[in-house]
């Protein structure tokens, strides 16, 4: 089973420590994580994905919440939510690709955000299939470097996770 | 204007701190400076680690939290034996180390560790003081999340800038910790639940822990007890939750239990687990731990249900608040057959062992004999020395019996009973010991001299490490390996350190000895030179169902 926790934390240092500590020494499986300051300046929000057998994630979400700079671990993953992905991709490109290339990043509306003698950086958008596909798509042309910030993610409609809910 | 070092102190003033374990060094100089004026009493230790279990003892005895002291570097690298310790065993402790001034941090300075990423896992919390106005914050924030919820070690890392640092004292005001807010009461529902599940047991056992003593439950245990007639059996750290006279007591269950206590675990039809976590070394086999019964869990950490063993019901509380809830709703039938049965497995297969020579259960049950009718403390060793206290000790009130069960640690007891007895100043305390395990905090001799402690050491020595030489004779075909100890003369070494010692090699010394430490101002070493060979029994070989003991 794969979880995505919504993690409301207090922005102090050390806080990330604490929760890759406590993950690393329960043996937990961190799938993705990003985290960021939230509008309020003093609370982070973290996207943690993570992989495990029922027991596993029930044990995640109540370990996390004992750590005493966490305040809120909510589960959305059975709600209705939106989440995404951002990734560059350096990609070979020259006179003879670059068509090609623009074609395939224009199909999965990506930008291309640099272009050199020798290549370009494509910049694409949308959830884990979507950064799999254009992956796929691009390696044929030979990706040079890959960087995808893990996944965010925020809960459809009135619903919100918030220090207090 | 105070210093941070003066702050610190006006701030464990206000949470009611009388005495502190320490170490001096470098790092902690201002604070050091500010102790010297104050009326807190400040133990020197001859070892940071003895300051970390000292202050454990103290507040495993008295509820209240353990406060130790030490420098940066290797004085705060020598208390983590302790804080994991105490972090294991849910024990409220606030640790201060000093660290280098602010400026040097993360440029490899000497005597520099980074000890807040050290003990990140071993501590409920911890703090880098990184100004001096947030002292009086920080300090309030880690006595409040040492002592409440499921009580445990707080570390507060203070550079030697920040304690040197003078500012204005400011009241810090009341706690805003948003993302702490332990609950006391148990949900309704639930305990409703678990009392229907309670009227239709057959046959119950309780099965209590340190959680029951941590939220001062023993009298609710009890009455909870006698009202659904159910036997209690305890773990190491349950121990004293029921006095250990009380005809529903059973001792302790798991690796080390009793056949009758076991026996009664794996057959009974609801386990009421109070204050407990379900360790390896109590459940055995986890799928066939009381694999015919209801499971309800009462503990005031929701993170143990469903962490080892699978329960039906949990309620999440603080144990004593959710008892007296519990209580009211009771309503229950006992079955005599099922007390029947139990009667009949105590006479059947008692905790026995041979009266041949010295043994060292017997040494153990003429100490308990001795004791009872007066004050008394006992902390313990690790090895076969605790266990046949658990075993053969009758401990008849909480905080009286203080070991180290989570983490195992060798070398607590003696460090432990110090601080017991700073607490405790008109008790009796008695550190069971091993021969190996008295040899890893031997310096604090000089510590129970220095401050006037008549702590007693009784050393059960059998020239092995006993617990590991038994698993070798057990489990590994009699090769002892590294476990036959060549010792010191440790009456000479209690004299030399300015204690009393006095050896026992026959059964009918055991008495009067143990009389003769009883009545010593003095710090005694009783050197009770028992069977080599005594085995712990029954044992639960590693990875066993519980019901199939050796022994």
């Amino acid at each position: 089973m794969r979880s995505t926790y919504s993690v409301l934390v207090e922005n102090n240092p050390g806080v990330l420590a604490r929760v890759a500590g406590l993950f690393s020494r329960r043996g937990y499986n961190i799938d993705s994580l990003s985290v960021s300051r939230t509008d309020d300046p003093s609370i982070s929000r973290m996207t943690i994905v993570v992989e495990g057998e029922k027991a596993v994630l029930e044990q995640v979400a109540k370990q996390l919440r004992k750590l005493v700079d966490v305040i809120r671990v909510h589960d959305i993953t059975d709600e209705p939510h939106v989440d995404r992905e951002l990734v560059l991709i350096k990609v070979n490109a020259d006179s003879g690709t670059r068509g090609d290339i623009m074609q395939i990043v224009e199909i999965f509306r990506g930008r291309i955000v640099d272009v050199g003698e020798y290549t370009s950086i494509v910049e694409v958008t949308g959830d884990e299939g979507k950064i799999n596909a254009i992956e796929n798509a691009l390696k044929p042309f030979g990706i040079m470097e890959l960087v995808r910030t893990g996944k965010v993610a925020m809960q459809r409609g009135i619903q919100t996770v918030l220090v207090e809910d | 204007m105070l210093t941070g070092g003066q702050i610190l102190i006006e701030c464990l003033k206000n949470e009611g701190v009388d005495v502190v374990f320490g170490y001096p060094g470098g790092a902690v100089l201002p604070i050091y400076d500010a102790l010297y004026d104050s009326d807190i009493l400040h133990v020197l230790t001859r070892h940071e680690q003895a300051a970390a279990h000292a202050a454990d003892g103290y507040a495993r005895a008295t509820g209240r939290p353990g406060v130790c002291l030490a420098t940066s570097g290797p004085g705060a690298t020598n208390l983590v034996t302790g804080i994991a310790t105490a972090a294991m065993d849910s024990v409220p402790m606030v640790a201060i180390t000093g660290q280098v001034p602010t400026t040097l941090i993360g440029k490899d300075a000497f005597q520099e560790a980074d000890i807040t990423g050290i003990t990140l896992p071993i501590t409920k919390h911890n703090y880098l003081v990184r100004d001096v106005n947030e002292l009086p914050r920080i300090v309030k924030e880690a006595f409040y999340i040492a002592t409440t919820g499921r009580p445990g070690p707080v570390l507060i890392d203070i550079p030697r800038d920040v304690s040197a640092a003078k500012t204005e004292y400011r009241d810090p005001g009341p706690i805003g910790l948003r993302g702490y807010m332990p609950r006391l009461a148990g949900e309704p529902a639930r305990i409703a639940a678990a009392a229907k599940l309670i009227a239709q047991a057959k046959r119950p056992v309780i099965y209590a822990g340190g959680g029951v003593i941590n939220s001062g439950a023993a009298e609710y245990l009890k009455k909870l007890a006698e009202t659904i007639m159910a036997p209690v059996a305890v773990t190491l750290m349950g121990i004293g939750c029921l006095p250990g006279d009380h005809p529903l007591f059973l001792g302790m269950l798991g690796m080390h239990g009793a056949r009758y206590t076991n026996y009664a675990v794996n057959e009974c039809d609801l386990l009421l687990a109070v204050g407990v976590r379900f360790d390896d070394r109590v459940t055995g086999k986890v799928e066939s731990f009381a694999s015919h019964a209801k499971v309800i869990h009462i503990d005031i950490d929701p993170a143990e249900f469903g962490k080892n063993v699978p329960v039906d019901i949990s309620i999440a509380g603080d144990v004593r608040t959710v008892l007296v809830d519990l209580i009211k709703n009771l309503t229950c039938n006992p079955d005599p057959a099922w007390q029947e049965k139990i009667a009949l497995w105590k006479k059947e297969y008692p905790l026995d062992y041979s009266r041949e020579g010295l043994r060292p259960q017997a040494v153990i049950r003429e100490l308990s004999d001795t004791l009872q009718g007066r004050r008394y403390r006992v902390t313990t060793e690790v090895g076969q020395n605790q266990m046949w206290a658990a075993q053969h000790f009758c401990i008849t009130r909480p905080r009286s019996f203080i070991s180290s069960g989570g983490l195992g640690t060798m070398g607590y007891g003696f460090p432990a009973a110090i601080g017991v007895q700073v607490a405790c100043p008109d008790e009796l305390v008695f550190d069971i010991a091993g021969d190996g395990s008295i040899q890893m905090n031997i310096q604090e001799l000089t510590t129970a001299v220095n401050y006037r402690l008549p702590v007693n050491v009784a050393i059960l020595n059998n020239g092995y490490l006993g617990m590991v030489r038994q698993w070798q004779e057990l489990f590994y075909n009699r090769r002892y390996s590294q476990t036959e100890l060549l010792n010191p003369d440790f009456v000479k070494v209690a004299e030399a350190f300015g204690a009393e010692g006095i050896r026992v090699e026959k059964i009918a010394e055991v008495g009067p000895a143990l009389e003769q430490a009883i009545a010593s101002s003095r710090p005694v070493v009783l050197d009770f030179i028992v069977e080599r060979e005594e085995n712990v029994m029954p044992i639960v070989p590693p990875g066993e169902a519980i019901s199939r003991m050796l022994g």
